[in-house]
């Protein structure tokens, strides 16, 4: 008996980034279909992974990672080497040390490591601020005026400092990560604002702030299939690929922290751990993610490799 | 459901004899159609009609039980593609799977392994659904005793794995009552495995080669009388399923009733890590049952948690009721903590009280079961309300000093509520598995 496959004719698509300059550029989003389903629709790209560099030694990481960049963590150019022979797509460097409350550390200081890492790589580079809207405001343009031309993704824009990010984004050849807590409309109504200002909207990613596994992934994973839905029927404003903050959301949770005499019920800790993260990321990838920041080695191989799988077009 | 009461009214005699209590046949159809009226009311309408009814009115994916007595599973009865359109219904069964080439020994030993994967969320207990056993050995023998040992050593429903109706038989004879499910049916023998799920009444897999041999397959044992099924597209490939199972899901809410089945998938891959990945795929997109052959903890507990977040009402945030929570022996000089009442950041907060051996009060704050910074950030959880918690939980008479604990990512609540509530606030730690550590530093 033959089955009419069924197919969903979409009408529009998600609009392809590119991050970095040829030949050591990134493109993601392009797809015409939800993830994965070649069979009515393209994919032209991977989603990727970027691996997280912080500018100051963070003191609350859990020993499996600190044991993965040991000697490295220090300096986030050696970091960020690292994290290239471990298989990362692109670095992500997080500018910690600009928080008020660490060692708020001035724009200038900030610009000098991220020119520093952005030199000393051959893959993109995306740059996020301390997270404090009012100081990103200020470290942003700073670090964007210093890698000018090097096409980086710069966030984490959010209503109320949107304006400098975006203004920066443009002025210098960048594209900007526009977050949401979780809300569908914040995310189409920060779109308007900065395509408003002028940057073209192929030059944002869309950063829902995701929760992990176990910690609001439910929440994450349909407002990313909304969205994506949205993309596809033609939505302009929900058309941008999908930025997920995996591995800090991944690792905060108990599962990924509990040694195994704590709660011997849930097996062996570094498993379980880079599982916790492996899998927050595919499932994120399954319901449309394209950019997954992770931290692990162990659990971006795992990723990847099963990415590898997913872009093998089913026969239907 | 679904039909509307046109589309059942050209179905009923048209004779407007209200026998049905109803002045008109169309009176009665749109009845029908808002649910507030069954056909059996209408004493006159035909046999025909009533099978058309009845099967357009359908759930689109049949509901197929499992297993027998509390750990019985349910399977099936899914309405919608998105989970944000409404919500999926029956969580996918996990199964851990056994083969009868291990040792009798190595069974009992991973039965109870098996028997030990049960894990507490949110205040819930929640386990693998199924052991399944798998005729590796294709001798009838060797799986019949491998089915006794596993029905000897678990409570679980069962999946036999074996496209030999004899090792089938077999096993049936013994664990029957049980209702496994049978896995089950192919192209080959078909006729003889739907033979013996109807003799014993046991629900039972249908896998096709793919796609087209399947909806034949299925519509074969339907013409056999026999309804009770799971459908298996037959691929491994985690690609390859992807799509099928979303075929699958897509056809049956069309109502293309050969796929109007709950779905099966394995995840087989021989690297157990990816193995877990593609399981992970299976629960978000579509699969009733995923099959898999760890028991390891590290391997399951991601799973089942996946598996209870996707499977959550969307529209509804699980809550605990806002009173004062006892953990542990307490007395008047416990320590007192504030959170908000969704059921993951209490129980989150509760487990941590509990590891820190300090017997503890808590107080959830109604926040219409949202977290904390959630709560926060929509005016839910406010040092007015945190307050009149203080004062009118009775927590003021359980203790006699006048302290309060709060967490660390509400820092800033701390010196409106010192003033309003005229308690003593103290800020933990912004996660509470922070707790032990900062009552060491700063309690005691
Ligand atoms: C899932 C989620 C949602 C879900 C709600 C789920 C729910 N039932 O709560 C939805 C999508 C509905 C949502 C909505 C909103 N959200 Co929201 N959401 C999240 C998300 C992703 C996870 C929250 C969560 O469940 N955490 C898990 C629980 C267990 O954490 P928790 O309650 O904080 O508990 C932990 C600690 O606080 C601590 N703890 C708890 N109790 C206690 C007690 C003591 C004494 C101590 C010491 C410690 C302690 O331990 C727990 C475990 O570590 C976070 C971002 C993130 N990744 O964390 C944003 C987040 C909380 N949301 C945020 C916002 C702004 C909102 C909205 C206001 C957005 C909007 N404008 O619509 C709305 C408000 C909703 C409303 N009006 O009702 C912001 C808050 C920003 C801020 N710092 O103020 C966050 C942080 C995202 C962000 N970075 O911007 N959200
Ligand atoms: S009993 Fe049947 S035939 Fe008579 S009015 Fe009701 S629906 Fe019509």
């Amino acid at each position: 008996m033959a089955v009419t496959i069924a197919k969903e004719r979409w009408n529009s698509k998600v609009n392809e980034l590119v991050i970095g300059v040829e030949p050591n550029s990134v493109k993601v989003g392009g797809d015409s279909t939800l993830p994965f389903l070649f069979f009515e629709g393209e994919m032209p790209n991977r989603p990727v992974v970027a691996l997280e560099v912080c500018d100051v030694e963070p003191d609350d990481w859990a020993k499996s990672l600190t044991d993965a960049y040991k000697g490295v963590m220090g300096d986030p150019v050696a970091w960020a080497k690292k994290c290239i022979e471990y298989g990362a797509d692109m670095i992500c460097l997080k500018l910690v040390s600009s928080h008020p409350d660490f060692d708020n550390a001035s724009p200038e200081e900030c610009a000098k490591t991220a020119k520093a890492v952005a030199d000393a790589i051959n893959v993109p580079l995306i740059v996020i601020g301390s997270g404090v809207e009012e100081k990103d405001a200020e470290v942003l343009p700073v670090v964007a005026g210093a890698l000018e031309g090097k096409a980086v993704l710069l966030g984490n824009a959010a209503p109320s400092n949107y304006k400098t990010i975006t203004a920066a984004c443009m002025v210098n050849g960048h594209s900007i990560i526009a977050s949401n807590p979780l809300d569908i409309n914040i995310a189409k109504q920060l779109n308007i604002l900065i395509t408003e200002m002028g940057l073209p909207a192929n030059r944002i990613a869309i950063d829902p702030l995701v929760g992990a596994l176990g910690y609001g992934i439910e929440y994450a994973y349909s407002i990313m299939e909304r969205a994506r839905l949205g993309a596809l029927t033609g939505d302009k404003m929900l058309a941008m690929p999908v930025i997920c903050f995996v591995g800090q959301e991944a690792w905060k949770a108990k599962e990924a922290k509990a040694e195994i005499d704590e709660t011997p019920e849930w097996g062996e800790l570094e498993r379980r751990a880079i599982l916790w993260e492996a899998v927050t990321a595919t499932t994120f990838a399954h319901a449309s993610g394209a950019i997954m920041v992770m931290r692990h080695p162990e659990a971006v191989r795992e990723f990847k490799r099963h990415i590898d799988k997913m872009m093998q077009p089913a026969s239907l | 459901m679904g039909l509307t009461g046109l589309e059942i009214f050209k179905q009923l005699p048209k004779t407007n004899c209200k026998d049905c209590g109803q002045p008109t046949c169309l009176a009665f159809a749109m009845s029908l159609a808002s649910g507030k009226a069954s056909l059996d009311l209408c004493p006159h309408v035909s046999d025909a009609a009533k099978e058309a009814l009845d099967s357009a009115s359908a759930p689109p994916i049949t509901l197929v039980k499992i297993g027998s007595g509390d750990k019985a599973v349910a399977v099936g009865n899914e309405t919608v593609l998105y989970r944000h359109d409404k919500r999926f219904e029956n969580m996918t069964a996990i199964a851990v799977s056994l083969s009868d080439e291990m040792s009798s020994e190595e069974i009992i030993n991973r039965a109870g392994q098996i028997n030990k994967l049960v894990f507490d969320r949110v205040g819930q207990m929640h386990s693998i659904s199924m052991v399944a056993v798998k005729n590796s050995s294709g001798d009838s023998g060797k799986f019949l005793a491998a089915v006794k040992t596993v029905a000897e050593n678990t409570d679980f429903p069962l999946l036999l794995n074996s496209e030999n109706p004899e090792s089938i038989e077999k096993a049936l004879e013994l664990v029957a009552a049980k209702k496994p499910v049978i896995c089950g049916a192919n192209s080959e023998n078909v006729e003889a495995m739907t033979n013996l799920a109807k003799k014993y009444d046991v629900p039972m897999v249908v896998r096709g080669e793919d796609l087209d041999q399947l909806a034949s397959l299925v519509e074969k044992v339907v013409s056999m009388g026999f309804k009770q099924i799971i459908i298996d597209s037959g691929s491994r490939e985690v690609n390859q399923v992807l799509s099928e199972q979303t075929q699958m899901r897509r056809q049956a809410l069309k109502k293309f009733r050969p796929f109007g089945y709950p779905t099966i998938a394995f995840a087989s891959n021989q690297d157990p890590i990816q193995a877990v990945l593609d399981a992970g795929v299976y629960i978000s997109k579509y699969a009733a049952i995923v099959v898999i052959e760890s028991s390891d903890p590290a391997d399951i507990l991601p799973l089942i948690t996946l598996r209870l977040n996707i499977y959550t009402d969307p529209q509804k945030p699980i809550a605990v009721e806002s009173k004062v929570y006892e953990i542990g022996n307490v007395d008047e000089s416990s320590p007192v903590y504030i959170t908000t009442n969704f059921s993951l950041t209490y129980f989150c907060l509760a487990g941590d009280v509990e590891s820190s051996r300090v017997p503890g009060y808590i107080l959830p704050v109604d926040t219409d079961g949202i977290s904390v910074m959630t709560g926060w950030a929509a005016g839910k959880f406010t040092p007015e309300k945190i307050t009149e918690m203080l004062q009118e939980s009775g927590i003021s008479d359980k203790v006699s000093h006048r302290k309060v604990i709060i967490p660390g990512g509400v820092a800033v609540l701390s010196g409106k509520l010192q003033e309003l509530s005229g308690w003593e606030v103290m800020v933990g730690p912004r996660e509470s598995a922070g707790i032990p550590t900062f009552l060491k530093q700063r309690w005691l």
